[in-house]
């Protein structure tokens, strides 16, 4: 009789357990962008940047090279880095908060300038870390702790598409949106996550996989009542699926 | 002989959020009575004979705190 | 090999930047401090450097960090309204003892005030100006050869203390042709400010966790007491460089009945005045900080040992004065003392004779 474990932590996590509120999305974007990582076998020559919000933990858990940056200047963070270093690999972690807001002008920037780094990008449709605020990437009618009333178009525009809207910018090359409340889609992104790393160590341009993710905690609903909201609610507006890939053509394909 | 899959939950990273009760095809993930050092109320595998392997509870787990052990 | 240039102070600054081994150039147009980026841009390309116009002043410190977090030398350049926008990124510098240097060719204000040299940016480089408890070591040029040397310098003292440098220039020095020797930047690294100490390897960078376990940079300290001793580290970094690094020039009567004190731009008029005076039989002497933080508080106050009438030239409205009383106040009570202010505010420029017309009046 022989015994194999199937399925185990990657070495791209540390051993350590995550602060984050119970069935919260960052867990899974955490693992699998680790896995992909790992798997790239890049562990050695990663340098991660890390956004002021809830993933700003990220460098306790992943195992690789991170640094933090200024609330939304991840992306100039991880530009420099890159030009510094082309051949490492740069990951630049933002929230909907960092990115769609504070952060717009960096993240624009960085895209139209094809910067060579991957943008992994978390929208839960609010603020995380400071307690479940509007952001951007909010839904239409949803209240949060800034709109108690529900978002109105008339005060606080859309929901913004930040796959659709950067992948228009020539400089990049890809851009993907995936979830990470089932199995399948799981894998999907993780799929998207290991395409959007052969963009950048191919250096064609920028890249960028945006992940839904339940806010269980600032959503005030359960994990399960989540993960049903997100799916009537989120993915209509916001489609799941490959935007663009203007990447070297795999081998085989 | 047919190979037997066990689902291991880690006691100090089960944060009892249930996602993997919910995405597991064949029902045997419950919410048991035993609490953690953090009070979480830990996932537990009912019956392991009949797990596939299909690893969608340990997917799922925001937690990473599911191993799947394969035995032939 | 030192080697003598005809250059506007703002290029040879950048050229200093470029000798003392800076390959990273980030930086968004604002006057009177253009001539850096358009410098920059052309050589950075010469010298397999890096020259990225950034989309802001923002931006651009945010780059000068993640540079510096793999633990190459970088710098940014703006003037004040721009280095008003990069005080969150040089908090971050300073809380994650990131090196990096960054120029502020000072224009009046506030607001967006005007393009005339003004030095009314004293109290946000020496006070800090973003947010916690921190120190960025500012240094004030007053000739352009000054500020080349200061500048190779800016990048030694960032390396050894791991801490932001600001250089305080401003659209006199920056604007002005002078003909300056470009020092070798080894050879000023041995005899020049930091000889004798050894810059520190940088074993904090991060470039990959290759051979060792990954490192990370933050300055985010949530755990209970981690964050005070976070600062206390800082703090007791401070304090060694109060201590060995103020630096000061004094020049002019060793017995003086009036101090005139004024640092950059406006220590360069004074020296003027000092002439002047020199020649009508005052006895007076010049204070020039070079180090405006840390302040050379010790080489002011042992001027006011022997001299109790000040006269504080500055191109602001009374910010730097309060320096100068601090530091007299160490030896005598401010009753005893007159301590006069001279200020040009919004870009008006103190020129000798009423530099020294002024003295005149305080002594009398
Ligand atoms: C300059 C600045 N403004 C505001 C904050 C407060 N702040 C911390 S996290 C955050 C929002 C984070 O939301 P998001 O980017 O969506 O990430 P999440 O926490 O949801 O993962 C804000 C506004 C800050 N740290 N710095």
């Amino acid at each position: 009789m022989s015994e194999k474990i199937i399925f185990t932590r990657t070495e791209g996590l540390k051993p350590a357990a995550t602060t984050y509120c119970p069935g919260c999305g960052h867990g899974v974007a955490h693992r699998i962008l680790a896995e992909a990582v790992a798997e790239a076998k890049a562990l050695e020559r990663t340098v991660a940047v890390a956004p002021v919000g809830c993933a700003v933990y990220g460098y306790d858990y992943w195992n690789f090279d991170t640094t933090e940056a200024a609330h939304g200047r991840t992306p100039a963070v991880a530009t420099a880095i890159k030009r510094v270093l082309p051949d490492r690999l740069v990951i630049c972690y933002q929230g909907d908060g960092d990115m769609a807001s504070i952060g717009m002008a960096e993240i624009v920037h960085a895209a139209n300038r094809g910067e060579k780094f991957t943008v992994i990008f978390i929208n839960n449709a609010n603020y995380g870390m400071t307690g479940g605020q509007m952001a951007p990437t909010t839904l239409i009618g949803q209240k949060t702790a800034t709109t108690p009333y529900g978002r109105t178009s008339e005060e606080a525009g859309y929901p913004m598409k930040m796959a659709e809207f950067l992948a228009q910018l020539p400089g990049v090359k890809y851009a993907a949106r995936g979830a990470l409340h089932k199995p399948g889609l799981i894998r999907t992104a993780k799929s998207y996550i290991k395409r959007a790393f052969e963009i950048q160590e191919a250096k064609a341009g920028f890249s960028i996989v945006e992940l839904l993710s339940i806010c269980p905690a600032n959503w005030g609903l359960s994990p399960l009542e989540s993960v049903q909201k997100l799916e009537e609610l989120m993915l209509p507006i916001y489609p799941l699926g490959l935007i663009k890939d203007e990447g070297p053509k795999k081998e085989g394909a | 002989m047919p190979a037997h899959f066990r689902v291991k939950v880690d006691p100090n990273l089960c944060k009892s959020c249930e996602l993997c009760i919910a995405v597991c095809p064949k029902k045997i993930m419950v919410i048991s009575d035993q609490k953690n050092d953090l009070g979480f109320r830990l996932a537990l595998c009912t019956d392991h004979s009949a797990c596939t392997g299909c690893m969608a509870c340990a997917l799922v787990c925001p937690d990473v705190a599911i191993e799947i052990i394969r035995t032939e | 090999m030192s080697q003598i240039v005809f250059a506007k102070g703002n290029e040879a600054m950048a050229e200093a930047a470029i000798l003392a081994g800076c390959r990273y150039y980030f930086g968004y147009p604002i006057t009177p401090q253009n001539e850096v980026p358009a410098y920059m841009s052309r050589r950075m390309p010469e010298v397999n450097g890096v020259f990225l116009q950034a989309e802001s002043e923002v931006a651009a410190i945010n780059m000068v960090f993640g540079a510096a977090v793999t633990g190459v030398r970088a710098m940014t350049s703006s003037s004040s309204p721009g280095i008003s926008l990069k005080q969150e990124g040089i908090s971050y510098m300073a809380g994650c003892e990131l090196p990096g240097v960054i120029v502020n060719v000072v224009r009046g204000g506030p607001g967006l005030g005007s393009i005339a040299p003004a030095q009314s940016d004293y109290w946000q480089s020496t006070r800090g100006g973003g947010h916690g408890d921190y120190r960025t070591i500012v240094l004030a040029p007053h000739t352009v050869q000054e500020l080349v040397e200061l500048t190779m310098d800016a990048f030694d003292l960032a390396d050894f203390y791991r801490n932001p440098v600001l250089i305080l220039s401003d659209g006199l020095l920056g604007q002005m042709m002078e003909s300056v020797v470009m020092p070798d930047p080894q050879e000023r690294r041995k005899t020049g400010w930091l000889a004798g100490r050894e810059l520190p390897p940088k074993t904090w960078a991060l470039t990959g966790a290759k051979g060792r376990a990954p490192q990370l940079i933050r300055s985010l300290l949530m755990a209970p007491g981690e964050l005070e001793s976070h600062n206390l580290h800082l703090a007791e970094k401070y304090a060694a460089i109060e201590k060995n690094d103020a630096q000061a020039e004094i020049i002019g009567d060793p017995n003086p009945e009036i101090v005139l004190a004024a640092y950059g731009s406006s220590a360069r008029l004074a020296k003027g005045a000092l002439e002047i005076l020199k020649a009508q039989g005052i006895r007076a002497a010049l204070f020039r900080p070079i180090t405006l933080w840390p302040f050379p508080t010790q080489a002011l106050a042992k001027l006011a040992v022997k001299a109790d009438r000040f006269l504080v030239v500055e191109m602001s409205m009374g910010q730097f004065i309060e320096d100068v009383q601090l530091a007299v106040a160490r030896e005598k009570s401010l009753k005893q003392v007159r301590i006069e202010l001279l200020a040009r505010p919004g870009g008006g420029i103190p020129l000798p004779e009423e530099i020294a017309g002024r003295a005149r009046e305080v002594l009398a």
